[in-house]
């Protein structure tokens, strides 16, 4: 296990996240509960990663820290070179606004707000004015094609479209890295082919995206893949190149056992 | 950033109208309540105060002591203590603006055929200053009517309402006082009731050399029953007190060991009991009220509470795009003091309309002032921060991760 690392290391220098022995144990009434036993991962620029595990294992608690929503309780986590484990609240906060870019399992856009209100809520907390939040917005939905409906609800819209929306919203402050939990989680499977299309899309432009879910069809869309169990990595590899056509590849790659990041 | 906040302050207000509209009710009816009471018991503040200024300020009157004889006492006023040479001296003291001294009594006032009983008071023109009583018409008498003793009246408006034909000019009309012939030089403006609710109008005044000599008769000259003096200010009015006691021992002659002779009554004593009476009663009407502003504020807080965990969610998602906790926390409590100010204006309009409304049917007096109007306003101000503050604190303290999960 790591001790934080001293000052003056740091992580690679093209790496968005990187992480060393990070660990999070839970407080319960049962006596402490290790979630994360000492993860040690690093995703550069520009790459495409699922993380998957059964539940319990690790990768919801391991998402929180990445999303910097909680704090881990042993280890360092580099976030594009600088060590979040030991911020404050409120520079966490920050981050979250201008660094990271969450998209979740169920939209959560806020029902009283047009989308163009949704897509813009980011830049009310990064202190811009009303005319730069509405263009970049309306830019935004652009881009994930829904600008024609900025002034709509939430409500009067389909859960694909919602979670373009809500994709458009975490890309309006440029983030370094998206996060995406479950994305899929509530759509058909027409639809969630449309939003891995998107990530895929946004991924090819140079974007970060690190995608947690439990579906392997949905995982086979990144480029690599890895597997909690238990609060450990327990393997970490390239996804194979699918034979689109056929549609044919279920499994994913052999498990290997080792660490680190794959050669890209 | 602030107007991104009050914009969206507005929209959650709006987005339940319903609940918002009845919690706003009870700020409504609270402030309401308050500027209408304010409004009512500064009316009545008023209204004494008008009836104290017409008794005239700052007064003592010096009545001369009891008389004993076998053992029997007269009550006071009676004794012969008092004399006008008394009266001169005070009015070399310091702090003292007028001296009046006086002697008054009821008399049967005839004019024609129609007879009226009255108070007579017989005095000199300091009276009038003493007390800011002004004229309507005529003069009034001066140094050489003392002097020689001239029948000559002023009347107050109800002696003139009883003894004139309506239209008639009283103005050089001759009157009878017990027989004796007046002269009427000047009519009095109204003053109406004082604190006792004796109608200070039902009065005619006139020399006082002449009511000792015709009308009441005097027991030795010189002697007179009683002194009006006017303190220069309400704070000189212990000091007066003090140098006038101090004199009147001297002019008497009294031995360190014997009582005044005379009494020293403090009219503002009385006026200052009933003004302390309204005042009493106008801050217990805003007391009460203000008990419906707090439970107008504990509405407030309950449906901020609601709308916290209603709104959980929503909290764990600006958590995760940015929000800092003390942007929850300014949203919430931004959005309290919105649904308060905005319930504060309309029962401001409310209560401003019902205390027109109550002085338009009950003829009582109402005085709005700018004070309660803002008093009002601040108390909501306060109310929606203070009792906003702790459904606002409980958003912030929300961990993102289990609001985000809440469902």
């Amino acid at each position: 296990m790591y001790e934080p690392s001293p000052v003056g290391r740091s992580a690679p220098a093209d790496a968005v996240i990187h992480v060393e022995g990070l660990t999070k144990t839970y407080v319960t009434a049962a006596g402490p509960f290790p979630a994360l036993k000492g993860v040690d991962l690093s995703i550069s620029h520009g790459e495409y990663v699922a993380i998957m595990g059964p539940s319990g294992s690790g990768k919801s608690t391991f998402m929180n820290l990445l999303g910097c929503l909680d704090t881990p309780t042993a280890g360092d986590y580099y976030l594009v070179g600088r060590n979040v484990a030991h911020m404050a609240n409120d520079e966490l906060a920050t981050l979250r606004n201008r660094t990271i870019g969450f998209v979740f399992q169920g939209f959560n856009l806020l029902p009283r707000m047009s989308l163009q209100d949704n897509v813009a809520l980011p830049l009310v907390y990064s202190h811009l004015d009303r005319e730069t939040r509405r263009r970049r917005a309306r830019e935004m939905l652009a881009k994930v094609g829904l600008d024609s409906y900025a002034d709509s609800f939430p409500a009067r819209i389909s859960g694909g479209q919602q979670q373009r929306v809500a994709i458009a919203r975490a890309l309006i402050n440029s983030p370094s890295l998206i996060l995406a939990d479950e994305p899929t989680g509530n759509l058909d499977s027409h639809t969630s082919e449309e939003i891995m299309a998107l990530f895929g899309q946004l991924n090819d432009e140079g974007i970060t995206v690190v995608l947690v879910t439990h579906e392997h069809d949905i995982a086979d869309h990144a480029k690599r893949q890895v597997r909690f169990l238990d609060g450990l990595i327990v393997s970490d590899a390239l996804t194979p190149v699918r034979a689109e056509a056929a549609g044919s590849t279920t499994a994913t790659a052999p498990v290997t056992a080792g660490q680190g990041a794959p050669a890209c | 950033m602030l107007r991104a906040m009050l914009g969206e302050a507005w929209h959650a207000m709006g987005s339940n109208k319903m609940r918002t509209a009845l919690t706003m009710l009870g700020m409504v009816i609270g402030v309401g309540s308050v500027v209408l009471m304010m409004a009512i018991g500064q009316g009545a503040q008023y209204a004494v105060a008008q009836t104290i200024s017409t008794m005239g300020s700052n007064l003592y009157v010096i009545i001369a002591g009891t008389t004993q004889a076998s053992g029997v006492r007269s009550g006071g006023g009676f004794g012969f203590t008092l004399r006008v040479a008394d009266a001169e001296a005070i009015a070399e003291l310091e702090d003292v603006t007028y001296v009046a001294p006086m002697q008054q009594g009821t008399q049967q006032l005839v004019y024609g055929s129609k007879n009226w009983s009255a108070t007579v008071v017989g005095t000199t023109p300091e009276y009038l200053d003493a007390r800011s009583w002004t004229l309507a018409s005529g003069y009034v008498f001066g140094e050489s009517d003392l002097r020689s003793a001239t029948r000559v009246a002023l009347l107050g408006k109800t002696v003139i309402e009883n003894l004139f034909e309506p239209g008639e000019a009283p103005l050089g009309k001759t009157i009878r006082v017990r027989n004796t012939p007046f002269t009427v030089i000047g009519t009095l403006n109204p003053k109406g009731q004082n604190l006792d609710g004796r109608d200070q109008d039902d009065t005619i005044i006139i020399p006082l050399s002449t009511s000792q000599r015709k009308v009441f008769g005097v027991p030795f000259a010189g002697s007179v029953r009683s002194i009006i003096v006017q303190a220069a200010s309400a704070e000189a009015m212990p000091s007066v007190e003090k140098s006038v006691t101090a004199l009147l021992r001297q002019r008497h002659r009294l031995r360190d060991d014997a009582e005044n002779d005379f009494y020293i009554r403090n009219l503002a004593a009385a006026a200052d009991s009933a003004a302390e009476t309204t005042r009493v009663m106008s801050m217990l009407l805003g007391a009460i009220a203000s008990v419906s502003l707090l439970v107008g504020g504990i509405g407030i807080m309950n449906i901020m509470l609601v709308s916290v965990t209603e709104r959980t969610r929503e909290i764990g998602v600006r958590r995760a795009i940015g929000a800092r906790q003390k942007d929850i926390l300014a949203q919430f409590l931004l959005e309290a003091i919105m649904i308060s100010v905005t319930g504060c204006l309309i029962g401001l309009v409310l209560g401003v309309g019902g205390a027109l409304l109550t002085n338009a049917i009950t003829d009582m007096v109402i005085v709005i002032s700018g004070g309660s109007v803002l008093v009002a306003f601040g108390v909501a101000a306060a109310v929606g921060v203070f009792f906003g503050f702790y459904p606002a604190r409980k958003a912030a303290a929300l961990d993102p991760i289990e609001a985000l999960r809440y469902q």
